[in-house]
């Protein structure tokens, strides 16, 4: 446990030492920031077709929605360093050759991950809730939202850690976990396609079905459940990998 | 505690698809013992170290650190153990005294004795005035005593270093070596090298390994003190035959190399010298050269690499 909680420091501190963290913090937050403008203006002079939508539904929804995608664009840029770095510059001799088993590795270096992005969530959940000042929001629909982001950015996240585990070149794991994740956000588009029993299994494993669920204020453990497997899946990958690579071939 | 057994390795074997990298490798280190690895490039060097110190799995065979076995009890074996790969193993964006700090941490030491063995370790290395700088930043003489730093941080038992001394300039080499020497007196430390002279002035005991081979496995001193006898290489202007040369009391053994020069042994005293001089001057074959021939470790490590393996150990066993 201990070990866990070294590694993820360590990882956390090591991500603001470059000035990488501190401009995807800053562009991911001035992005939203303009969205968030705009999705505010629009509720003060909303379309016909807004009516009896409330400002939640308006503002923190879509706010909410528009945050998935992005952080889905800078997931790949965040996570491909963590363990391909690691190997390039052979830091993870000094790691394997330490008394840390590998789960306790990839957890660490998971949860230092998650840390970070617990951090921009903050930043980002900052922005609705600002709007308290002003108008009463709901509060239960935008904490099933925060929650739907939280568990969403998880399962980008544990699929990043998986990629990089792949490659040595940083790059390589970027461009593979953008596929990936881009792949898993979309596949429910080809649900038209196909018989029902595909329609169902395609529209189960998208990421982005279970995501819209939980933003609307519709909390089903169901959706809880998936983000969770994959979370864990990714992560139980990417320590057999690890292992793979000692074992010889 | 003398003779305590900190290394043992037994039948290792690793394989890279169908290479078979280490073949059948079995020797143990002790405490106080500083053992020498030897051999030419893509020997095998690396990869035995890297099976000792668990970043890579064997395929075949045992390795006990400190007791332990490393595939079955990593973590207890990994405490007793530190680790330099050939390329120090440094997060560049953090300072020395940062880094120096995790990686006590990794090692399991507490918050206040992490701090004590980070001072502890960069007085021995000689980093004390650097503690504040980028790792990026440091020379590559302070990288690699950051990377020797990180390895001995939590005084393990066991110090496995991988060419310590590569790219170092000659006033560092011999820091590193002093450093190494005084390691060794209450460690046990592996180190893999190919520059012949550090083996014979820092290690105890020298193995030399060759396609994945041990080939040798010997004391230095032993390796040294075994020749009773000398060897020198002669040149003449009017050579003459071995016979001749043999026949000249104190000459155990004559070999011509070319056509004017020989490479003899002499028993080793200074009278056997003299007769071959005085022999030389009354035959008149214009002696021209004498040489002592190149150092024993040298010469068995040339003939063990390039394949004479069973001649040599026919000269030294």
């Amino acid at each position: 446990m201990n070990n866990i909680f070294t590694i993820a420091t360590h990882e956390l501190r090591r991500f603001f030492k470059s000035p990488l963290a501190w401009i995807i913090l800053g562009v991911v937050e001035f992005l939203l920031a303009m969205f968030f403008l705009l999705l505010l203006d629009q509720f003060l002079n909303p379309a016909p077709w807004y009516a009896g939508r409330g400002v939640t539904e308006i503002v923190v929804a879509s706010m909410f929605q528009e945050s998935g995608i992005i952080i889905l664009l800078i997931t790949p840029l965040i996570t491909m360093r963590i363990f391909s770095e690691e190997r390039r510059t052979g830091t993870i001799n000094l790691l394997l050759s330490s008394p840390v088993s590998l789960t306790e590795l990839v957890l660490g270096k998971y949860l230092g991950l998650l840390a970070f992005f617990v951090i921009m969530l903050a930043l980002i959940a900052l922005m609705p809730l600002s709007m308290l000042l002003g108008t009463p929001i709901d509060l239960l629909q935008t904490a099933s939202g925060l929650l739907g982001l939280f568990l969403l950015t998880a399962s980008f996240a544990a699929i990043g850690l998986f990629v990089s585990t792949l490659s040595a070149q940083p790059a390589a794991a970027a461009i593979m976990t953008f596929g990936i994740l881009l792949m898993l956000w979309i596949i429910n588009m080809a649900t038209n396609t196909g018989n029902e029993t595909t329609r169902l299994v395609l529209e189960y494993l998208s990421l982005r079905n279970h995501y819209n669920n939980l933003i609307v204020g519709v909390f089903n453990s169901v959706d809880v459940f998936y983000y969770l497997i994959v979370s864990l899946t990714f992560i139980g990958l990417s320590i057999w990998r690890l292992d793979m690579d000692r074992l010889p071939a | 505690m003398e003779n305590e057994t900190l290394i043992s390795v037994k039948g290792l074997y690793r394989y890279y698809g169908n290479y078979c990298a280490v073949k059948n490798m079995s020797f143990d280190l002790n405490r106080g013992e500083i053992l020498g690895f030897l051999g030419p490039n893509g020997a095998g060097k690396s990869t035995t170290m890297q099976i000792i110190s668990g970043v890579l799995a064997a395929s075949k065979g045992e390795v006990r650190v400190a007791g332990h076995d490393i595939s079955t009890q990593p973590r207890l074996a990994k405490s007793h153990l530190g680790f330099l790969p050939e390329l120090p193993p440094l997060y560049h964006d953090l300072t020395v005294d940062e880094y120096l700090l995790y990686c006590a941490k990794l090692r399991g030491l507490s918050r206040r004795s992490a701090l004590n063995s980070t001072e502890h370790a960069k007085k021995l290395c000689g980093l004390t005035q650097v503690g504040h700088r980028l790792l990026r930043n440091l020379s590559h003489g302070y990288q690699q005593r950051a990377g020797i730093a990180q390895a001995i941080i939590h005084s393990p038992s066991v110090i496995v270093l991988d060419e310590p001394t590569s790219g170092l300039d000659p006033i560092q080499i011999r820091e590193i070596r002093n450093l190494i020497r005084e390691l060794g007196r209450d460690h046990g430390v592996i180190l893999s090298t190919h520059i012949l002279p550090e083996v014979q002035s820092v290690c105890d005991r020298v193995l030399i390994i060759n396609q994945g081979e041990l080939v040798l496995d010997k004391e230095i001193d032993n390796l040294m003190d075994k020749e009773s006898k000398q060897r020198l290489k002669v040149a003449f202007r009017r050579p003459p035959s071995e016979a001749e040369l043999l026949k000249i009391t104190g000459v155990l053994n004559a070999e011509q190399l070319d056509s004017s020069s020989f490479l003899l042994e002499l028993a080793d005293d200074q009278e056997s010298l003299d007769k071959l001089v005085q022999q030389a001057v009354k035959s008149g074959w214009g002696l021209n050269q004498l040489q002592v021939a190149t150092d024993s470790l040298e010469e068995t490590f040339t003939m063990l690499v390039s394949g004479k393996r069973e001649e040599s150990a026919q000269i030294h066993e």
